[in-house]
């Protein structure tokens, strides 16, 4: 099987290591990976704030590059949602180019959904002797319904020890531009959730958005709070090579 | 006027009254709603339902409208038709000066917030005296609800009781039974003694002209039965067509609200008294109120807003309200549904942040009785506004020219990965903090009160080209 990589803008500038490991997993699992280097972002920054017809541009270039992939797989939730649901809606009006949005978000996956629903996998052999628990991000819990896919792959990990927080559905507070907008509601919401991440007992995080994870992670750090960050990439690819 | 969120976020944050019934709200009212839905095996299916009465109902809404006064008039009411919140104020004041009338009671409205009634009415000598115990304890305050459902949510039983003391001489207590007893002693004698009674509306069901109106202190039931006059504020969203709907639409509004299986109360009432019953009003007035609502019917994206139903379910699961309140929105409607329909009902540039002050979470959407996208409704709120916003030809925004540019960039791969590797040597010169350390937004929004991570040494396209070859 062939799959092609989105790496999402924040991921390749800020968090190689988690394209790393989305890597390394597939290529472990037996799939055919590629990275077309014409990629950039998936305009999500643009539509959240309203400028729709910037968005619209990016998104065009995506699918642009993405015409011709069979399977395309993203470490993300949100970027997933704004390929998935709402790149459709961006080309409302443009038949053509909604319908080929349309076919580009059925072949597109988020890496747990791809691995759990897709490949069939139940672990990636991964090993973490470790306390974790599991934040829900917002976009792909209620937009793309998945929850259970990431929670069977964490718990499969050997030796890891997985508890939920309280009200590990509830938004982290980042929300792309409203985590600088609001900076003040964003972190303060930030803050319940860290209360609940500690209230777990948990000394790392593991969540499916990079957003979430940097804006939870300069909180954590900004308070000098003993929990980690990690993507649930990160945690899945920790296997002997 | 322009209202502004971002103005009132301190004060609200550093309120822990607030921020302690936000906190107990969030829990019990939150976990009520969730236990009273579970005990409903069909709810998915009763909010399908609900949704498509409701979208049938906006569709037809000048039938169901008429057919609503027809039955209203047969059964000796009388119909106003208010374009405006002013028209209906001054149907009430003259009305009022008419029959002279100096004091009004009044159950619970929205509606009547929304058209700045009491205000109106205390202007033309007219004292209207809030029934609802928690509507009671902020117009004693001089405030505003901040909420819908619970009004006086902001304010902690010790703070009630010192405003009784002060306000009304009652003997200082901490005891809840004796603060609503000296509410319930005092109003008891504005019922008797008021020849008006105000309430808000439900539903009203197109088929009988049936006005519904629930509660659970009996405030409405005594407000619109011991009154000569008896006026029903109705914004003309709230008809539905038949009585059978109204199974449904209880259910889904109550458990929504309060986590209840029924109200105390729920006022099923059929214009003013007959000469063969013992009680009711002797006059029966409904206003049906556009205010800016036939704006929103008109527009197909946004028509869907006109559905809610104001169970406020939106409020206690939004993350957002929950950490700043509803007196930080400044404005009548707050948390998600207020986001909605605040710049709807005026219009985005009085309201600029309201659709921009929310995380997108989708819990709203989620526990929403009549399932209103309500983020989708926000994200076209902002297009709006910034498409608004930029038509001025004189408005120069910086936003806007940064997302043009990043639109370019984002669509140019190789200048792309070229001002990536320029932003980490920045990063890399401006030391231990990176570039958080610039002193220019969206930096500074972002190292408030957090951690930016330094830029890797290499991008993962970089990593990823080096492997290959």
């Amino acid at each position: 099987m062939k799959v092609s990589l989105f790496i999402t803008c924040l991921v390749d500038q800020f968090f190689p290591q988690i394209g790393i490991s989305t890597m390394k997993i597939l290529r472990k699992l037996g799939v055919e990976v590629e990275f077309d280097s014409r990629q950039t972002c998936c305009g999500q920054p643009a539509f959240n704030t309203g400028y729709v017809e910037e968005a619209r541009q990016v998104a065009r270039h995506f699918l642009e590059v993405y015409g011709d992939s069979d399977h395309i797989v993203v470490p993300s939730g949100s970027c997933s949602t704004m390929i998935k649901v709402f790149f459709p809606k961006l080309f409302a009006e443009d038949s053509s180019q909604r319908s080929l949005a349309e076919e580009i978000g059925r072949r597109t996956f988020e890496l747990s959904e791809f691995l759990s629903s897709v490949l069939g996998v139940e672990t990636t052999g991964a090993r973490f002797p470790e306390v974790v628990t599991y934040h829900d991000s917002c976009h792909l819990l209620r937009e793309l319904g998945i929850s259970s896919q990431p929670r069977q792959l964490i718990r499969a990990v050997e030796e890891i020890d997985f508890r939920e927080m309280e009200h590990c559905d509830r938004c982290c507070g980042f929300g792309g531009a409203f985590s600088v907008k609001f900076p003040d509601i964003s972190t303060a919401m930030g803050a319940d959730k860290v209360g609940w991440i500690q209230g777990s007992g948990a000394r790392y995080v593991i969540a499916s958005d990079v957003g979430c994870l940097m804006h939870l992670r300069g909180l954590l750090e900004r308070n000098r709070v003993p929990v980690q960050t990690m993507h649930l990439a990160e945690l899945l690819a920790k296997f002997e090579d | 006027m322009v209202v502004k969120i971002s103005a009132n976020v301190q004060s609200a944050l550093a309120d822990e009254t607030l921020q302690g019934n936000l906190r107990r709200a969030f829990v019990d009212t939150l976990h009520s709603r969730n236990e009273a839905v579970s005990e409903v095996p069909n709810w998915e299916e009763l909010r399908d339902y609900a949704r498509d009465v409701k979208a049938h109902t906006l569709s037809r809404l000048p039938e169901y409208l008429q057919s609503l006064e027809e039955k209203v008039l047969e059964q000796g009411g009388k119909v106003i038709w208010a374009e405006t919140g002013q028209e209906a104020v001054q149907f009430i004041v003259d009305l009022s000066h008419r029959r002279e009338i100096r004091e009004v009671v009044k159950g619970k409205s929205m509606l009547s917030e929304e058209i700045h009634l009491n205000e109106s009415l205390e202007r033309a000598q007219i004292k209207p005296v809030e029934t609802d115990l928690g509507e009671y304890v902020i117009q004693l305050a001089g405030e505003k609800p901040s909420h819908l459902v619970a009004p006086a949510l902001h304010k902690s039983r010790k703070q009630i009781a010192d405003l009784f003391v002060q306000e009304l001489g009652m003997a200082p207590t901490g005891d809840v039974l004796e603060i609503t007893a000296t509410a319930r002693k005092l109003l008891r004698r504005h019922f008797l003694t008021a020849r008006m009674g105000i309430t808000g509306v439900n539903f009203a069901v197109a088929e009988t002209g049936t006005i519904v109106i629930v509660e659970n202190e009996g405030n409405v039931g005594l407000s619109v039965a011991v009154p000569e006059i008896h006026i029903a504020l109705m914004g003309i969203e709230k008809v539905i067509p038949r009585s059978r709907d109204l199974a449904v639409f209880l259910k889904l509004l109550i458990r929504s609200a309060t986590g209840q299986k029924i109200t105390s109360y729920v006022n099923c009432l059929s214009g003013p008294r007959r000469s063969d019953e013992l009680d009711g009003p002797q006059e029966f007035y409904l206003i049906l109120i556009d205010n800016g609502r036939t704006k929103i019917l008109a527009d197909d994206f946004m028509r869907e807003s006109l559905s809610c139903i104001r169970c406020g379910a939106c409020l206690n699961v939004c993350p957002v309200y929950q950490t700043i309140g509803g007196h930080a929105y400044g404005s009548t409607y707050q948390g998600p549904l207020g986001a909605m329909l605040t710049p709807l009902l005026t219009s985005v540039s009085e309201a600029p942040e309201h659709a921009f002050a929310s995380s997108l979470c989708g819990a709203c959407h989620e526990v929403c009785p009549v399932k209103i996208p309500i983020p989708q409704i926000l994200l076209k709120l902002r297009e709006r506004f910034q498409s608004e916003r930029n038509q001025k030809a004189a408005s120069f925004s910086l936003e806007k020219l940064v997302m043009q540019v990043w639109a370019r960039v984002m669509c140019a791969p190789s200048l792309y990965a070229r001002l990536g590797r320029w932003a980490r040597i920045v990063d890399k010169v401006c030391g231990k903090r990176g570039m958080g350390r610039l002193p220019v937004p969206p930096f500074s929004r972002w190292m408030k009160h957090r951690d930016l991570p330094a830029l890797p040494p290499q991008s993962f396209r970089e990593l990823y080209s080096k492997e290959v070859s």
